[in-house]
């Protein structure tokens, strides 16, 4: 039930003719995300969603949407020979995916795991022994501060040259 | 609350909204919308890991962070894409990618 209102919100962000409810019905779709995650008992996962992508990414869409273009600017239509080629590929591919999840046997192991703390979480993630994950935590650092210069410097207005 | 919900369900979940991500992304023109679909992939991936992590080794972690990376990634890629999409349009006043054709060659 709550998973087809998911799928219904994304694909109407991926239809909808206007930018806006796009980015919104994203945002839909990043929320139930993130109740998976409550579901699947990862309280931090689903904070960290609700963070980053509903705080962070989606007003960076609204403001970007807002800045490159008018409210009632309207998406053209597609072309029907490339929604056929698109929803052929999409299709294919998902009955592919879907074939081999269905005949696949799963063996969950329903064994009620304690709740994972946050204490857990980060020692295990600043841990260099085995299952330690520092080494991609720094890296990924590295990368975010990069990712802000980077961003930073293409979105800077060039100077005029004085005359 | 998990047992109610076999494995395969949230895999098939995850299935469709990664293909209607790509589907998204195959059709729309807008880089804008083009960047919402790869979101979409990205979490459709997201909740894959996270539910083989959480039902098949329920005592490990190691799902759990490579969702917390992706979701740290997706927050770079983002930002600087739309960095690129504001520079692009201050130029050529448009982020369409058919009228993109500039740097091409």
């Amino acid at each position: 039930m709550g998973s087809a209102l998911v799928l219904i919100f994304a694909i109407m962000s991926v239809t909808s003719r206007k930018l806006l409810r796009a980015a919104i019905y994203l945002l839909f779709v990043l929320i139930g995300v993130a109740i998976f995650y409550l579901v699947l008992d990862y309280m931090f996962l689903a904070a960290v969603q609700i963070v980053v992508y509903m705080g962070g990414i989606v007003v960076l869409f609204i403001f970007s949407i807002l800045l490159t273009s008018h409210l009632s600017e309207k998406l053209q239509v597609v072309k029907p020979l490339e929604f056929i080629i698109a929803a052929l590929v999409s299709l294919i591919g998902a009955g592919v995916a879907l074939s081999v999840i269905s005949t696949h046997t799963f063996k969950p192991v329903v064994a009620d795991s304690p709740e994972i703390t946050v204490f857990e979480i980060g020692t295990q993630l600043l841990s260099y022994g085995k299952y330690g994950y520092v080494l991609p935590f720094e890296v990924i650092s590295v990368l975010l501060l990069a990712a802000m210069i980077a961003a930073i410097v293409i979105a800077k207005r060039e100077k005029k040259p004085e005359s | 609350m998990i047992e109610d919900i076999p494995l395969s369900h949230i895999l098939i979940v995850s299935t469709l909204i990664f293909f209607i991500g790509v589907y998204g992304f195959l059709t729309r023109k807008n880089m804008i919308t083009m960047l919402i679909s790869v979101e979409l992939v990205l979490n459709a991936v997201n909740i894959n890991f996270v539910a083989i992590n959480r039902y098949l080794y329920p005592e490990r972690l190691e799902g759990h962070f490579f969702a917390l990376f992706v979701i740290g990634i997706a927050a770079a890629e983002a930002a600087v894409a739309i960095a690129i999409f504001i520079n692009l349009y201050r130029n050529i006043r448009s982020i369409d990618v058919d009228e993109v054709t500039e740097m091409k060659y």
